[in-house]
């Protein structure tokens, strides 16, 4: 084909767009091998003991456990409750269906301040002393509508004469849930639950206002922005970048596979 | 055969499920208690405490309950300027986000159709930011903008900066923020409706004698219109409510606070409570009120 | 295409060489074709013989790997698909979804700066019924005014050149015919140059002035139906425009106008103007109608070709005729058609029967025997199961 400067503009275009999506990645990334001493902002040489040491810096580790812990948490609440929901909310024909989205809408229009604010009022108002529970708490509620409308989208794609089949081959109505609905959506159950995971573990602004004494990751990173982030930061997340990273792209291998193992033709 | 295509437009028409409605009362029920009691009772705490007035020989951050309207009336005046600065910002830092991400969006869910492999590593590395810390990620920008960094050197060695330019700290410094951050919110929605496009229309507008540039405008952005709903939403909701761009220990400073930072500040520092929550409960019915009419305006309802 | 006017009557299209490759698939080759300003074309062949890329690439969708395309006598084949005065009923509707059906209609004639835009649209959808529903959206449409929809928003603009890809499918037997002849009233009144893709091949033949018959990415035949159908001059065009029965022989003696096959001891005679090979090896064919059933022995006449001694294997009742296949030792199963003149069938399955035919019937085709074999017609799930099974081998040995 011919080459033409207008069709290799949205390429290099998107090329160039990328690059910059990754650069504070890549500096988090080389940081993290920065031979430095009390603050990591000069580089000062390379070496990898950062990454032998991490626990040694004080409040990382600790923090990068309550921050995998809470996210866990949230994730299994919310994924559990959220299911449900999207299940009800496409399946079944009921009144209020409108106040209901709306409810479920409003979180997600919903600032987080606004939000964090709101949850620590009502835990001052309460007398509720804040800590890990409270937190989860508020994970619980802003990973929820995410995980709804992610399901939701799954089971609208659900063909529902899948089921009444289930029903016709004399399913009951538990079989029926657990043998077909259940494995059908679970591919949209784990995106949500991916979801809520990913947001939890990268929240910040309302785990700030309900977290009492107790750090997380994020709030680890702010507090210790004014005098300085201690290398092991850095490798806290470029390791976490890094799984993160490696998890997706394997899925995204074996997805292709199965695809195509589904494709290929029986013979 | 008619049959059958006439099947398919009754169930788009009427996909209205038909089962009774005890076991959705069931499957609902935890979810809405969750809702009711973390989500309806704090606003309402907070519309509570936004009139509080403070107790009488009481100590710092103690209130008791009132009707205290004048606390809106006092943070207006304080505030004012905020307000207009942060809905400027997000405002800006939304267009920005949505003129870079489209083209990215494009590329990734019609171009690169023809290459799967091409495709599924550029949408890899647009969600790959999600996967590294957000505070690091400003910081980041903090530290390669810094005022000794080699890259503001670089920039004004080459005279594309004046010899006293600062990036932290200037309006700029906290928009360009925002953009990054949002990017990805922004390209995710847009992509995905785009993906979807069924590029017969194009071919068909073009059989129409619809130039590209008119197919694009015609054809391709009304039907990736709720991408790009989605996506502004994504990112403009977020952006108001923001502090950590515009705080000054990332890329803001004393002139660049955001409503964020006067509510952060208020309710965690200098422990003002009722003014924290008028200002949150004043965003929030900014911030609805703008999303409401732009829901309307845009002619997507269906978003959840 | 010169804005804010219509064609005056319709432009001839001709392609000249035209190839084209997908990445391992040569999908059209070597095609020439002439279709006169002003006629109703139909290119006729099974699915995935080629008519939609034939479609698209005169359209502009679609660039040719080889060759030319001419509108009108002029050279369009770099020419951009919005640059050319063609429009398109596409196979899949391609309404657009965001606009109602008028806007949809209304689309080509705003783009050309076209006065009066609503109104002529509105008279479009009065065309084919469907302006009561103007201002729907496509998706509260049926298949069926799915597709007149798409026909108006063509048809509309009066385009110098029309494509048509199987325009009809989704419709039912009655709206079909109805359509057709309306199509056919539109293009005889407009004078529009229709190019007018189908498998149906009775679709083709009651409305075409020239038919094509396509297979395999080629032009097998082309002519007026009649003479296709009386005519086949391929196995591939006598079995796919309805049915045949095909000898294969070889030619024992010939007359100045006649050849004389031997097919199993039986001597067939076909007429030399009607039989592309005259020597060695040939085959030929009969149209089932043109068969007559005898129940008692016949004796040779001299224009008739005579079988005799079949037994009848299948009698089937269709209405206007009875369909019989008779079995021959030696020469194989002999399909006859035969019009219901009296209360139901004459023969019964297991009746010896003979049949004949006026050698003026007959037919010779071009195709070499030892090549082409007897064509199978893919009409039954057990050939189309072992042609899918085919190509899904072939690609596994490629991958
Ligand atoms: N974009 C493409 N890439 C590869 N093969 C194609 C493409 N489009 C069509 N083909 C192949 O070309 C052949 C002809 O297709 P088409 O013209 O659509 O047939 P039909 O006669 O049914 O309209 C088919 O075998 C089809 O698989
Ligand atoms: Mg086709």
């Amino acid at each position: 084909m011919r080459f033409s400067f207008g069709k290799a503009l949205l390429p290099i275009y998107t090329v160039l767009a990328l690059i910059f999506l990754l650069i504070p990645i890549g500096y988090t990334f080389a940081f993290s091998f920065n031979a430095s001493d009390k603050s990591n902002i000069v580089w000062r040489g390379f070496t990898f003991n950062n990454w032998t040491t991490v626990c040694q810096a004080q409040g990382v580790c600790d923090s990068f456990v309550n921050s995998i812990f809470i996210g866990v948490v949230a994730t299994a609440l919310a994924t559990a409750i959220g299911t449900a929901m999207a299940i009800a909310l496409v399946r079944y024909r009921f009144r209020f269906r409108g106040p209901v989205s709306l409810l479920l809408f409003l979180p997600m229009a919903t600032p987080e301040v606004v939000m964090g604010a709101g949850l620590a009022s009502q835990f001052l108002t309460a007398g509720v002393e804040k800590g890990m529970t409270t937190i989860i708490i508020a994970h619980t509620l802003f990973c929820l509508s995410f995980v709804v409308v992610t399901v939701k989208a799954r089971v609208a794609s659900l063909d529902p004469a899948l089921e009444e089949a289930g029903r016709d081959l004399y399913g009951s109505p538990a079989q029926v849930f657990w043998r077909i609905t259940f494995p059908l959506l679970l591919p949209g159950i784990l995106a949500a639950a991916m979801l809520s995971f990913a947001l939890s573990f990268d929240d910040f602004i309302i785990t700030y206002f309900n977290s009492g004494s107790i750090y997380t990751f994020p709030k680890f990173v702010y507090i210790s922005a004014a005098r300085g982030i201690p290398a092991q930061a850095n490798v806290i997340a470029s390791a976490v970048f890094i799984l993160a990273l490696t998890i997706v792209i394997v899925s995204q291998v074996f997805a292709s596979r199965k695809a195509k193992k589904l494709a290929a033709p029986i013979s | 055969m008619a049959f059958a295509a006439f099947a398919n437009t009754a169930q788009a028409v009427d996909a209205a499920p038909r089962k009774s409605s005890k076991i959705a009362l069931v499957l609902l029920a935890p979810g809405l208690a969750y809702l009711a009691l973390f989500f309806l009772t704090p606003l309402v705490a907070l519309i509570l405490t936004s009139l509080q007035a403070p107790a009488l020989y009481g100590d710092m951050g103690e209130y008791v309950y009132a009707f205290r309207w004048e606390n809106y009336v006092a943070v207006v005046n304080e505030y004012g300027e905020t307000f207009l600065r942060s809905f400027g910002y997000a405002l800006i830092a939304t267009m920005a986000a949505l003129l870079i991400s489209y083209p990215i969006a494009y590329f990734i869910g019609v171009r690169a159709r023809k290459w799967p492999a091409i495709q599924a590593i550029a949408l890899i590395l647009v969600i790959a930011p999600f996967f590294i810390s957000f505070l690091l990620r400003t910081l980041a920008w903090k530290q390669i903008f810094s005022d000794d960094s080699w890259t503001m050197e670089t920039l004004k060695a080459l005279s594309i900066l004046g010899p006293d330019a600062h990036f932290t700290g200037t309006p700029f410094a906290v928009i360009f923020g925002l953009t990054y951050n949002f990017i990805p919110f922004m390209t995710l929605p847009i992509y995905t409706t785009l993906e979807r496009l069924d590029t017969r229309y194009l071919e068909a507008s073009g059989d129409l004698y619809a130039r590209p540039s008119t197919t694009f405008f015609k054809v391709t952005l009304p039907l990736s219109m709720p991408g790009i709903v989605s996506g502004t939403l994504l990112t403009f909701i977020p952006a108001s409510g923001d502090y950590i761009n515009a705080s000054g220990d990332f890329l803001g400073g004393p002139s660049t606070q955001m409503v964020g930072n006067a509510i952060q500040s208020n309710f965690l520092v200098i422990l003002q409570y009722p003014a924290a929550a008028a200002l949150s409960i004043m965003l929030m019915a900014v911030i609805l009120v703008i999303v409401a009419i732009y829901v309307k305006r845009s002619g997507t309802e269906d978003l959840i | 295409m010169a804005t804010g006017t219509f064609a005056e009557s319709g432009a001839d299209l001709e392609l000249v060489g035209i190839t084209k490759r997908f990445p391992g698939f040569t999908a059209i080759e070597n095609l020439d074709l002439f279709i006169p300003a002003g006629s109703f074309f139909a290119l006729l062949g099974p699915s995935g013989c080629g008519k939609t890329t034939t479609l698209r690439l005169v359209a502009g969708l679609e660039e040719p790997t080889e060759g030319k395309i001419l509108i009108g006598g002029k050279d369009v084949t770099n020419m951009k698909s919005y640059q050319r005065p063609v429009n398109t009923v596409f196979q899949s509707y391609a309404l657009f979804p965001h606009m109602t059906v008028l806007e949809n209609v209304a689309f080509g004639l705003h783009r050309r700066g076209i006065k009066d835009a609503v109104a002529k649209a509105h008279e479009a959808l009065i065309l084919v019924e469907l302006d009561h529903v103007a201002n729907r959206k496509p998706q509260q449409l049926s298949g069926g005014q799915q597709q007149r929809v798409a026909l108006a928003r063509a048809v509309v603009n009066r385009p110098a050149l029309l494509l048509l890809d199987e325009p009809l499918g989704a419709l039912d037997l009655k709206l079909r015919r109805q359509m057709q002849l309306e199509l056919k009233a539109i293009q005889t009144e407009v004078g529009l140059t229709f190019l007018h893709v189908t498998h149906d091949q009775e679709e083709a033949m009651t409305m075409a002035d020239t038919v094509a018959v396509m297979n395999k990415g080629r032009i097998e035949q082309m002519g007026a139906p009649q003479e296709l159908y009386e005519l086949p001059r391929t196995a591939f065009v006598a079995s796919f425009l309805g049915q045949s029965n095909l000898f294969t022989g070889q030619v024992v003696a010939s007359t100045s106008d006649t050849i004389s096959l031997d097919i199993a001891g039986n001597h067939i005679v076909v007429p030399k103007a009607r039989a592309a090979r005259h020597t060695g090896l040939v085959t030929v064919g009969v149209r089932p109608e043109k068969l007559t059933l005898h129940t008692e022995t016949q004796t040779h006449d001299a224009g008739q070709n005579v079988l005799t001694g079949g037994v009848v294997k299948d009698v089937s009742f269709s209405g206007v005729s009875t369909q019989y296949i008779v079995s021959f030792p030696d020469v194989g199963d002999i399909v006859v058609f035969a019009q219901n003149m009296v209360f139901g069938p004459v023969v019964h399955e297991g009746a010896i029967v003979s049949v004949s035919w006026n050698i003026e019937r007959g037919f010779g085709i071009e195709d070499h025997p030892e090549q082409a074999g007897k064509f199978v017609p893919d009409d039954n799930t057990a050939s189309i199961a072992v042609a899918q099974r085919k190509a899904l081998s072939a690609e596994l040995e490629g991958a």
